[in-house]
């Protein structure tokens, strides 16, 4: 309950607070709100799972590129639930594959495959724009008559989105499903002889995880109107794994304060000095060392048990 | 019979861990396996519980063949064990720990259940805490716990009273007997005393190969058992 109420107030927050957010920072908000939902894809995978993946970058450009190629010739309200399915079957796909390794061997071959999928959109350049991506045209970015070009819109929508991820977010950890997920991580061979099979739920979670990386590109690509390789590049699958270091692995608001107070670390340091790649490092020395266990993991250890 | 292994195989290299070993469980027993260190224990319930592959040989359980399922498959059907080396979730609470196990069994009412199973070992009051803080011998009896949580028709112990206190020894005893005969229990252990006391039957096992297998007395007075491991 108590939970539950923390969660739609944050929710509430965000809605109430683009009345006094200037232009600049409206558009920011927007784009920290879908990247947060990939955040907490990737936090399923890693932070409750413990699959420590390095290519989710390959399910975020699944989704981007489903959408965006589609949107070519279909109506966004359709090219959007194609994205997401585009990054669930991604990770399905690899997860038959890549989860019959674990630790290190697991990490190498997500990032193989991430590596593969990366090569393929340059390689495809006709079709994918190669290295330069592709822009939306503003018609094809309308989304069931709103119009995702422009700011109020596409704030709503990336809210609507965002509130959506974080409430089923929520559901799934506190359900019979999320407990087996971190038992798998706690204790995988426990789990085993309790009755539990370890690569099914690993697969289930991966998809999951994929799901959400999959939303967030396709909606990134509709709301931000531009498709680019970049979004396939090793640094997308190591991003969200910093946002929920950052915001605390295995708690349903840590990627979005991770994401957020890593977006805005970045902008700001990067207006007073170019080396802002510095502040950031700096900032996760900090993390490691004072608050291994991130934003909200670290208030969770200091009294609220309950944060789920 | 609730379980009947033929032929049961599984070396390691050269060596000769389990080899040709018949062996059947009867419903509702307390089944004592006992024997030397490295006797092949441990590998020979690893077999039946599905941590280890079989490499030869075939288990029915309760009429079905289960020799290529999975470990998780069989514990499905009923088959518990709990680790030699004590295996549950330090970092998650006690109640937690045992909700996986209620969880799994299926429960109508997952606390009220999972609250129950506590009580029955008497960890109740420790609900709350941490597993891995709990004393040595209340983690024992956690992973016990959680064993009798999934309500198995066959639960394998193995070595459960190791560095556990005299006083949980007896409340242990006790335990075991509260759940036969509707589970099955496959008991190793090296404290004779327990053994004698709880065991409708024990089988000798000695360098991967059955010894001796019947009744405490019978065993008591084998020569072979006495030479090989009793020690005279
Ligand atoms: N995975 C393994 N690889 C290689 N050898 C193994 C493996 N597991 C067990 N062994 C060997 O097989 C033999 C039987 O081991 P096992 O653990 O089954 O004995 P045990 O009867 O349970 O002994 P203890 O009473 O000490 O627990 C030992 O010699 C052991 O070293
Ligand atoms: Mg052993």
């Amino acid at each position: 309950m108590k939970a539950l109420a923390l969660h739609l107030a944050l929710i509430g927050a965000l809605l109430a607070v683009q009345v006094v957010l200037p232009p600049y920072h409206y558009t920011n908000v927007a784009r920290v709100m879908v990247l947060a939902v990939y955040a907490m894809g990737y936090n399923i995978a890693f932070g409750y799972t413990g699959l420590l993946s390095l290519g989710h970058a390959l399910f975020f450009a699944a989704g981007m590129y489903a959408t965006g190629l589609a949107v070519h010739s279909a109506p966004a309200l359709l090219a959007l639930p194609l994205g997401m399915l585009a990054g669930a079957a991604m990770a399905l796909a690899v997860g038959l594959l890549a989860l019959r390794t674990a630790g290190v061997a697991f990490m190498i071959v997500t990032l193989m495959f991430a590596q593969a999928g990366y090569l393929t959109i340059l390689y495809y350049g006709p079709v994918t724009g190669g290295d330069e991506g592709f822009v939306l045209a503003r018609e094809a970015r309308m989304l069931a008559g709103l119009d995702l070009s422009a700011d109020g819109p596409r704030y709503l929508t990336a809210l609507a989105i965002f509130g959506v991820a974080l409430l089923a977010n929520l559901a799934l950890v506190r359900s019979g499903f999320g407990r087996v997920m971190v038992a798998m991580r706690e204790n995988e061979e426990r789990s085993r002889m309790l009755g539990y099979d370890p690569f099914r739920t690993k697969l289930i979670a991966l998809t999951l995880s994929g799901l959400y990386s999959g939303t967030a590109g396709a909606a990134y690509a509709l709301m931000f109107g531009y498709v680019g390789a970049s979004f396939a590049a090793i640094q997308y699958s190591i991003l969200p794994l910093l946002w929920v270091l950052l915001g605390g692995a295995g708690t349903v608001l840590g990627p979005f304060f991770g994401a957020l107070l890593m977006f805005y670390l970045i902008d700001l340091s990067s207006s007073v000095t170019d080396a802002s790649n510095l502040v950031v490092g700096v900032a996760l020395l900090v993390l490691v060392l004072f608050a291994p266990k991130g934003i909200l993991g670290t208030i969770r250890e200091r009294g609220a048990r309950w944060l789920p | 019979m609730i379980l009947e292994a033929r032929g049961l195989t599984r070396h390691f290299g050269g060596l000769r861990a389990i080899h040709a070993v018949d062996f059947d469980l009867t419903q509702g027993e307390i089944h004592a396996l006992i024997g030397p260190n490295g006797a092949g224990k441990t590998t020979f319930v690893g077999l039946l519980s599905g941590r280890i592959p079989v490499e030869a040989g075939t288990i029915r359980f309760a009429g079905d063949d289960i020799t290529r399922l999975p470990a998780h498959r069989r514990v499905r059907l009923g088959i518990a064990y709990t680790f030699q080396i004590t295996s549950i979730y330090p970092r998650l609470s006690v109640h937690d720990n045992l909700a996986l196990a209620v969880q799994q069994r299926g429960a109508a009412d997952l606390g009220r259940e999972t609250l129950a199973a506590l009580e029955r070992v008497g960890l109740a009051g420790r609900a709350a805490q941490e597993a891995g803080t709990l004393a040595y011998g209340h983690q024992r009896l956690l992973e016990i716990a959680m064993g009798l949580a999934l309500s198995p028709r066959l639960l394998i112990l193995d070595e459960p009273t190791q560095g556990l206190a005299n006083a949980e020894i007896d409340a242990f005893k006790a335990l075991v007997r509260s759940v036969v005969p509707e589970t099955t229990v496959l008991l190793i252990e090296h404290n004779m005393d327990v053994v004698m006391d709880l065991a409708d039957r024990i089988t000798v096992l000695n360098a991967g190969e059955v010894l001796a297998s019947g009744p405490p007395a019978q065993i008591r007075a084998n020569e072979a058992v006495q030479t090989a491991y009793l020690g005279g």
